[in-house]
């Protein structure tokens, strides 16, 4: 107990005191999970939206992998970026393996399912509601995608946040694909999961509060826009 | 405007749906003009007649034709019984509609205003419609309609679900509609909405057209047994 509280006054002195080391880990974190999440909803929008708005063969299919890759374990996935990204894989002239990028590109297709599938249930309810008096001012579905990713703005930016949440708290595909390599691709959670194995607390704690902290403000802007929303009615 | 799209209608057309024939060959043409109100007691198939006119059903036989080709419903609008608005501004959902019309934007700002005005909106121009009370919300739709200057507007029961004042205010904007050159194609069941909006009437019962006519003749001597029933009010399905 008294360990526990030491690391505690610890993690709280290295954040107060803008430890370089931490912040560098912290600022790791957030550039590959934000540039992942904002590639996967360039993608995940206007493919969640054709989906839900377009009839193909094969679309129903589709939209039953986009949910099923919603819950895609980020170690597996991690893998099959390690398999094509390593020297002996299709990509791996490339050279990207253990670098920040090919983690922002595992954390991309990881995201990428949750954009979309969130938001092809948006843009399907939509549609379903508008459907007869969009055509009857003479809009298709392919002018509607616009119109309904506009009118789904307020869910969608809950499906985007829920997006970053995934990207931020995985460990597994950042690992392997990453290497957790010190002061070049080590993340908040690769770097929880190392200290806490070597027994440095103080660190993990320390990221492990900031990563807290994130969630809650992600969980709370959602709930707040949500609000907001509904009270100017829009 | 380009050049007319009436006369229009429908010609020897059924509509079948789950295995139920719903609309049996039904022709009637929509001629430019009087204000036209079809007619007919629940399932008579009104509605599924406007669908399949302005185009949103296609017909298991038979056709639906207008005059000048096959892009007729650019030159249509159609105003819901419950209205759909877009979660947007009462000015952004008038705009939409001229938006996709392709007009430009001093053009579409010169006409909101103009509807809005004509439709006792303006006041809420900034408005989100969803917040708007059903009278309100149906008024935005007739303005939305209105604005792109539709050559045919299809209305479907336009006040069925609004109180008496806001019914009035529909039926004043609905004759300003008409009055403004746009033929107007409406359902209703309400006899008294029929009877001060209504020109020429299309009796409908089961699918079928059972008589047509003028407003005025058909009120006062209806020649079939089954409008003469439905006017004096009796139950006909």
């Amino acid at each position: 107990m008294n360990d526990f509280g030491e690391a505690f006054a610890a993690a709280f002195w290295l954040i107060a005191t803008l430890d370089p080391d931490l912040y560098e880990i912290v600022l790791l974190s957030l550039r590959v999970s934000l540039t992942a999440v904002l590639l996967a909803t360039l993608l995940g929008l206007p493919l969640g939206a054709a989906v839900a708005l377009f009839r193909f063969p094969g679309r129903q299919v589709a939209a039953v992998l986009l949910n099923a890759l919603m819950g895609l374990p980020p170690v597996v996935l991690g893998l099959i970026v390690f398999l094509l990204l390593s020297r002996a894989g299709p990509l791996g002239v490339l050279g990207l393996l253990f670098t920040p990028t090919a983690m922002i590109i595992a954390q991309t297709l990881l995201v990428l399912p949750i954009v979309a599938a969130l938001c092809r249930q948006v843009v399907e309810d939509l549609w379903f509601e508008y459907e007869e008096q969009l055509r009857s001012l003479g809009c298709g579905p392919g002018r509607a995608i616009p119109a309904l990713l506009w009118d789904g703005r307020f869910s969608l930016v809950t499906a985007v946040l829920a997006g970053f949440g995934r990207a931020s708290a995985e460990v597994g595909a950042v690992m392997i694909v990453g290497g957790n390599i010190d002061h070049l691709t080590r993340v908040m959670t690769t770097a929880i999961a190392l200290e806490t194995s070597k027994g440095d607390l103080a660190l993990a704690l320390g990221l492990g509060l900031i990563l807290l902290v994130l969630s809650l403000t992600v969980n709370g802007t959602a709930y707040l826009l949500r609000g907001a929303a509904r009270a100017s009615g829009l | 405007m380009s050049r007319t799209i009436l006369p229009g209608g429908l010609q020897s057309v059924s509509f079948e749906a789950g295995g139920e024939r719903l609309i049996e060959d039904l022709t009637l043409t929509f001629q430019p003009g009087p204000l036209s109100v079809i007619l007919g007691p629940n399932g008579a198939g009104k509605s599924l007649t406007l669908r399949l006119a302005h185009g949103l059903l296609r017909p298991s036989s038979g056709k639906v034709f207008w005059t000048g080709g096959p892009d007729a419903i650019r030159h249509q609008a159609m105003v819901f019984q419950r209205p759909v608005l877009m979660r947007r501004t009462v000015a952004g959902n008038i705009d939409f509609g001229m938006k996709l019309q392709g007009w430009s934007r001093q053009e579409r700002q010169r006409r909101r205003e103009r509807v809005m005005t004509l439709t006792g909106l303006t006041h809420l121009a900034q408005r989100p419609a969803r917040v708007l009370s059903a009278g309100e919300q149906q008024r935005l739709s007739l303005a939305r309609a209105w604005a792109i200057r539709p050559q045919v507007l299809f209305l479907d029961e336009p006040t069925a679900n609004l109180d008496p004042t806001a019914s009035r205010a529909v039926e004043t904007i609905v004759t300003a509609i008409h009055e403004s050159g746009t033929k107007v194609v409406m359902t209703t069941h309400d006899l008294g909405q029929a009877r001060r909006l209504g020109e020429e009437v299309f009796f409908l019962h089961r699918g079928k057209l059972v008589e047509r006519g003028l407003a005025k003749r058909f009120f006062e001597q209806p020649k079939t047994a089954l409008a003469s029933a439905f006017l004096r009010g009796e139950l006909i399905w």
